[in-house]
């Protein structure tokens, strides 16, 4: 389950393909061959051509390259404060309007490379953000969202491109913070069985059906394939009026299992027509609840496929009526 | 009426220590118990070719046989419903031994059910596999009702409405078993008496059962050597006679939750055990000095000493005051503290104190006891003994 979204069209996205995310940013200085070392060196990359002059040249290149991995590096704006991102602009209001649809939340999903011509140092690198793309909207394990794709294109001081790169965000719908009531797990689930499916079915439909004995007319529960008073295996599921009287009672405290609010009252009632049944009384105060006062039965889903019946104090009645 | 008064006889008991984590396996604790019940006996593991067990019991024959390095085992058989069992499993044994099938039949029961799986911690995991025993908790599970303890605190709640039992009523079978408890070094609440109050002050498990009414959580197990009356004449202990052993499921019997009969505080079937074991060891509650009552919930008492007879129908509550129930008065019962003091073995040890009992070596030793009554779990299809001194 996720938080309420908008959906947003295409009329609304498609403006914002091809706009700058903001002014281009220029590497600070000239490739330099110790910033190269300092990389390699972090990283553990051996390779020779990137630090050594005849090695490179042994490859063919004329002199040392930067690792094309580094492409990024060069137009970062560096350890100092940052000057702040331009507080208009399209990447802006692209996040507030995705923001404002209830997509909130967001995560890297990945990001691609392109390799066009190898730096060297010297070069002065320009990096230029556009957004690229603005998905339609997309269910995932993550919840529901747009992947937005924006295009970096590295350029050299001649404006030739040396590289690009596609970074992907997936800008998403936060899974929703349920309240604890609901945050419950599922209670313990009925088996059911062809000897009491009749009974589950009812309950879907809003009715506490009794098994009666099609040969001599006893009611039963548990439901039994067959009738204890005169063998017949014959029997129709009735509904009965959910009206009883509370036979006994718990009110359980411990252990406490999580599916459950504690204390928990469970209530064994005789039904008007004459049987006894099981259920819980989720709403009574346990000080409300005796033996002998009158309860009426109500249902409550359990997911799609299961109801559960249970019961409530009756509404009092005027003395005389009763 | 059976004819199998007086025709076998509990020759030995074993047991391993009590406690709330036994450190080792459930099938080494098994091994432990059955090798002190032989040699109790005077036998030894080649002897035995017989073993009767509980159908909840996680060791099975062949593991338990091959373990002690037991010969040929002619007869086995499991009884179904828990604590409903003890006193059938030894009527399972003492039929096999009767009738031929078997001369030296074994009956055990070992867990750890403290440290492994605990029984107070609910079915609300259990599968729903469509079998009519899964779907028989669908009317319970769903709603809540999940442990032995809130099972029994319905019909608990019933039999106090319709008997006017109260609290205080409860608290006596507890303060009972906790006396009788103090003073057995094997109990696990040895030298830890309650009083009334302390009872009614005891925290709420499921109402109207506080933690008091309820049983313990344990590890251990217990053993027992069924072998015919006249073998046990020749063996070192004194026999304990098997005078009568019997089963009951009656009416609207069922796994802890009977409650659709007309009067759910009236135990059907444990009055149809009782009735049988009269019958079959022509004895009546006067001839009875002690008994052990199963007590894993305190209402269950009351109700049972109503079934056996022992006081009428709604009178337990006046019957179990002033210490009538402990010792010095007139029906100490579960003088080794029960499953309340003395550990929770499915009631396979209140079989072991009936033996001692009978022999005359219980730490809380009833003077002169000819006969005493072991009863099985209450609630469910269930059982009882009444084990006699030898001619
Ligand atoms: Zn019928």
């Amino acid at each position: 389950m996720t938080t309420e979204t908008t959906p947003l069209t295409r009329e609304q996205l498609d403006p914002f393909a091809g706009k700058s995310c903001g002014p281009d940013r220029q590497s600070r200085d000239p490739i330099a061959q110790s910033d190269i070392r300092s990389w390699v060196e972090a990283l553990g990359d051996t390779n020779p051509i990137y630090v050594d002059e005849a090695s490179a040249k042994a490859t063919g290149r004329s002199s040392i390259i930067a690792p094309p991995a580094m492409l990024q590096v060069w137009s970062m704006a560096g350890l100092l404060k940052k000057p702040a991102s331009p507080p208009h602009g399209a990447r802006q209001e692209l996040i507030a309007l995705l923001a404002e649809a209830g997509f909130t939340s967001v995560v890297a999903t990945n990001c691609e490379q392109e390799y066009i011509r190898e730096a060297v140092p010297g070069d002065i690198i320009t990096a230029s953000e556009v957004i690229e793309s603005v998905s339609d909207q997309k269910d995932t394990a993550l919840g529901r969202g747009h992947f937005v794709t924006t295009l970096i294109t590295f350029t050299d001081s001649d404006g030739a491109i040396i590289g690009n790169q596609r970074w992907r965000l997936f800008r998403f719908a936060p899974p929703n913070r349920k309240p604890a009531a609901e945050a419950r797990p599922p209670r313990p689930r009925p088996a059911m069985n062809r000897d009491n499916a009749f009974f589950f079915e009812g309950t879907l439909a809003q009715e506490l059906r009794i098994q009666r004995c099609d040969g001599c007319g006893t009611l039963r529960h548990p439901p039994s394939p067959a009738c204890g008073t005169c063998q017949s295996f014959d029997w129709t599921a009735e509904a009965m009026s959910g009206r009883g009287t509370i036979h006994s009672f718990v009110v359980n405290h411990h252990p406490q299992v999580p599916a459950f609010n504690y204390p928990l009252v469970v209530a064994l009632v005789d039904l008007e027509e004459g049987v006894r049944f099981v259920a819980e009384m989720p709403d009574a105060e346990p000080d409300d609840v005796s033996i002998g006062l009158p309860v009426e039965v109500r249902f409550r889903q359990q997911g799609d496929d299961l109801a559960l019946p249970y019961f409530v104090l009756a509404p009092s009645q005027p003395a005389g009526e009763r | 009426m059976s004819n199998l008064s007086g025709k076998t006889a509990i020759a030995g008991i074993g047991a391993t220590e009590f406690s709330k984590d036994s450190g080792r396996s459930e099938l080494q604790l098994a091994a432990e118990s059955i090798l002190a019940a032989l040699t109790d006996a005077g036998l030894t593991p080649a002897d035995v070719d017989g073993l009767v067990t509980y159908t909840m019991e996680k060791n099975p024959e062949v593991e338990v046989a091959r373990a002690l390095g037991m010969g040929d085992i002619k007869y086995f058989g499991r009884v179904n419903f828990g604590g409903g069992a003890p006193g059938a499993v030894v009527l399972q044994a003492a039929m096999a031994v009767a009738t031929g099938v078997a001369d030296v039949v074994v009956c055990y029961r070992a867990f750890n059910e403290r440290s492994g799986r605990r029984f107070g911690a609910g079915v609300q995991d259990r599968g729903t596999e469509p079998s009519a025993e899964n779907a028989g908790y669908a009317w319970y599970t769903p709603h809540g009702l999940v442990t032995p303890a809130q099972w029994a605190a319905m019909a608990g709640r019933r039999y106090m409405h319709d008997s006017g039992a109260t609290t205080e009523a409860l608290g006596a079978v507890a303060v009972a078993a906790r006396r009788h408890a103090a003073t057995n070094p094997k109990a696990w609440f040895y030298e830890r008496p309650i009083t009334l109050e302390d009872h009614a002050e005891s925290r709420w498990i499921a109402e109207p059962l506080r933690l008091l009414d309820c049983c313990q959580e344990s590890d251990g197990a217990q053993a027992l050597v069924i072998v015919s009356a006249e073998r046990a004449r020749d063996l070192p202990q004194k026999p304990a006679i098997i005078k009568a052993a019997a089963q009951g499921i009656s009416g609207s019997t069922a796994m802890m939750t009977a409650y659709y009969g007309d009067d759910i505080g009236h135990l059907t079937e444990m009055t149809l055990v009782a009735d049988q074991l009269w019958a079959d060891a022509q004895l009546t509650p006067a001839d009875i000095p002690t008994a052990i009552i199963y007590d894993h919930f305190t209402p269950y008492v009351l109700m049972q000493l109503e079934s056996f007879g022992f006081c009428g129908r709604g009178e337990a509550k006046d019957f179990v005051r002033d210490g009538n129930v402990e010792l010095g008065g007139r029906l100490p019962i579960n003088t080794h503290g029960g499953q309340l003091g003395e550990a929770y073995i499915h009631g396979m040890n209140g079989v072991a104190e009936g033996v001692r009992q009978i022999r005359g070596t219980a730490v809380n030793q009833v003077a002169d006891v000819q006969n005493t009554v072991v009863t099985g779990g209450a609630g469910v299809p269930t059982s009882g003994l009444i084990l006699g001194a030898d001619r």
